[in-house]
């Protein structure tokens, strides 16, 4: 076989994959947002810009969902970072593994149950009651947008610990004996050599976690209470409650122009702080 | 070869003085009974060592003999079980690395791959406090890339330089700190032959010009031989021995220093009689052989009679006075300067000799299969202890 036809034959099984699941939905989402909804729901064909002249009307939708997935990329990452260097660079080997699977002990019940558990928890009888014990009164959590950034690093956590982690384990400690020999003190060892190096690994937890948070629907549902709502829930309201295909076609290319646009300047900016190192690939 | 106008600007801002001025001064770092236990392993017993300044100290000995133990202690990577590391005097033991006087160049060179060529030399200029202004810093990683001759290799990624090259950037990431000690962790064991000797030239002629005192672990005893003033011979957590490589050569203090320090035939027997610094060994078949005995040795004492294969001469008729031994040539490696024997010996077994080529002109080259005899001067074999 010559080099460019084991090329094709390495790469027809996923791009079959893409054509029919990605490209064919994302090419009739297309069409249909530049249609019509019909009388009693659906899509009817006509080349109109109307849906998108009314996207003003989820303006709230896109806000959230603008505002909460890179927040919620940033909290996840503030917490899990140190998590991962101390499983990585700290705990004891012996119990490296058994801490590792604790990070993802609660993958094994699904979200929409881990979720209802934190209704509870940030709802009337759970932290504001034990709030109003020490006098803080009246401290509302369960249906804000602080629940449901809860809602997210709680479930998004692992995602992020994992690049991180095996980044980290990776990282040869030899130089970090080498920066200390060379008269950095560990703090400055670990903003000059640890965080460079484990950059490719901060990106990819990054990336991963916030293409995810677009088009999340699930977490704001519940813990947003119909109050705190994404992108996500706007398409499942359109398509699923009122039926309007055109319009939710119209949603939905626009949050994946939008996504397109902000991984886009993402990897650009990972490219540029990565520019200096190219020994390890950082996507 | 080298641009010694830089060189001696460098020596005298580090105020540098030879070492053999310094000689006689105090130690400039100490291991006084320094023991190290990981667990069961007893990786250092009982060190007790003396560094000087401006000397070239090597650590030797086999794999797993507590090495890079020693130097860890020294680098502040590990700290004693008990006794006392000093450096300038002061104990140090539990002084973090950071904050000693000490840089280390590493086996693997751990030079840091997100880093240019000069930024990784000038990492420890960059961590000082006041922080040296940015031209002093460039002024001196030009410098140091002068000394390891890599001028112009400044913004080079770590990978793409070469075995060598990387091992020159870790030695010049190293002196740029003009530190009083320099240790070096088998810095030339991933380097080939050939360049593992221009390497050790160049940092043997480094050490002079700066007068760093460099003390640099090897198990390649030809290494050791030929760079160091003195070496530590080590073996099992313990110094065995430590002394300039002549010394060591010729006095070894027992048979594991003679085998470690170049090579040698060693004939198992036991003392029969002393005469003065003279010991006669029943080596079997009542065969005696006579040596020099450098420590004090008892009747009956069980020990070890070593020649070195280059104090042998075979000759095809012993000529009077000397004691001979018949052998039969097993087998000749020529060498090119000179030519190495296997030779046997009925009774004293198989040994090796060395014949330079000046010998082989007037008297040889001998073949495999003829019969000839051996002679050594009695004051060539060495009596010494078993272990
Ligand atoms: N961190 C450690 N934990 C447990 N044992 C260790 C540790 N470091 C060294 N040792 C043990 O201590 C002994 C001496 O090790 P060391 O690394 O000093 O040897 P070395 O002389 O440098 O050997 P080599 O020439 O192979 O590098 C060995 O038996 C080794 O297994
Ligand atoms: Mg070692």
């Amino acid at each position: 076989m010559t080099e460019r036809g084991r090329n094709i034959f390495l790469l027809a099984p996923a791009g079959a994959w893409f054509l029919v699941m990605l490209v064919i939905p994302l090419a009739v989402v297309l069409i249909f947002s530049f249609g019509e909804r019909g009388p009693a729901g659906g899509y009817v064909p006509a080349f109109t810009l109307e849906q998108y002249a009314n996207l003003p009307a989820r303006w709230a939708a896109f806000k959230n969902t603008l505002i909460l997935a890179p927040a919620g990329t940033l909290a996840s990452l503030l917490i899990a970072y140190p998590l991962a260097y101390y499983l990585a660079v700290r705990a004891d080997a012996r119990w490296k593994t058994v801490l590792l699977v604790l990070v993802i002990v609660p993958f094994w019940t699904s979200i929409l149950i881990r979720s209802y558990a934190w209704i509870f928890l940030l709802g009337g009888r759970g932290i504001p009651a034990l709030l109003a014990m020490i006098g803080i009164e009246d401290v509302r959590l369960i249906n804000t947008p602080f629940a449901v950034l809860i809602g997210i690093v709680y479930g998004y956590l692992p995602l992020m610990v994992f690049p991180i982690f095996v980044n980290l384990d990776r990282l040869d400690k030899r130089l970090l004996e080498a920066s200390s020999d060379l008269g950095a003190s560990p703090w400055r060892t670990f903003l000059q050599v640890t965080l460079p190096m484990s950059l490719p690994g901060i990106a990819t937890g990054c990336l991963l976690v916030f293409i995810l948070l677009m088009g999340e629907f699930l977490i704001p549902a519940i813990l947003g209470g119909g109050k705190v709502f994404f992108v996500g829930n706007a398409l499942v309201d359109l398509f699923l409650q009122s039926r309007n295909w055109a319009f939710g076609s119209a949603v939905a290319a626009t949050l994946v122009v939008l996504m397109l646009g902000s991984v886009t300047a993402y990897m650009r900016l990972i490219r540029r702080l990565g520019a200096q190192r190219e020994d390890v690939a950082l996507m | 070869m080298y641009r010694t106008g830089k060189r001696s600007q460098i020596m005298s801002e580090a105020g540098y003085t030879p070492p053999s001025a310094t000689a006689t001064a105090s130690p400039i770092a100490e291991l006084r009974g320094v023991t190290k236990r990981f667990g069961e392993v007893l990786a250092a017993d009982d060190l007790n060592l003396s560094i000087r300044a401006g000397e070239f100290l090597s650590f030797l000995g086999p794999s797993g003999c507590g090495k890079t133990t020693a130097l860890r202690m020294l680098a502040g990577f590990e700290t004693p079980t008990s006794g006392e590391v000093r450096l300038d005097g002061a104990v140090v033991n539990t002084l973090e690395p950071y904050r000693r006087p000490v840089n280390m160049v590493f086996q693997h060179y751990a030079l840091f791959p997100h880093l240019t060529v000069a930024q990784n030399i000038g990492y420890g200029l960059r961590q000082r406090r006041p922080k040296p202004p940015r031209a002093e810093i460039d002024r001196k990683v030009r410098s140091a890339l002068e000394i390891v001759r890599l001028d112009g290799f400044e913004g080079r990624r770590i990978w793409e330089m070469s075995g060598g090259q990387q091992q020159r950037v870790a030695l010049a990431r190293a002196i740029v700190n003009e530190p009083k000690l320099l240790l070096l962790d088998e810095p030339m064991a991933a380097l080939d032959r050939k360049l593992r000797k221009e390497m050790q030239i160049e940092l043997q002629n480094i050490q002079r010009r700066l007068g760093i005192t460099f003390i640099l672990v090897t198990h390649d005893q030809e290494e050791a031989l030929s760079m160091s003033d003195r070496i530590c011979i080590m073996r099992d957590g313990r110094i065995v021995q430590t002394g300039a490589p002549r010394e060591l050569y010729d006095q070894p203090r027992n048979r594991y220093v003679a085998g470690f320090v170049g090579t040698s035939n060693f004939f198992d027997g036991a003392v029969t009689g002393l005469d003065g610094g003279t010991a006669r060994v029943a080596i079997r078949d009542g065969i005696v052989l006579a040596g020099r005995a450098l420590a004090p040795v008892a009747a009956g004492q069980a020990v070890s009679v070593s020649i070195r294969p280059e104090q042998i001469r075979l000759v095809r008729a012993a000529t009077g006075g000397e004691t001979g031994w018949p052998v039969s040539i097993l087998n000749r490696i020529f060498l090119g300067e000179h030519t190495e024997y296997l030779v046997k010996h009925e009774s004293l077994g198989e040994f090796m000799v060395l014949t330079p080529r000046q010998a082989e002109l007037s008297d040889g080259p001998f073949n495999a299969g003829e019969q000839l005899t051996a002679v050594w001067d009695a004051g060539s074999a060495l009596v010494l202890d078993k272990d």
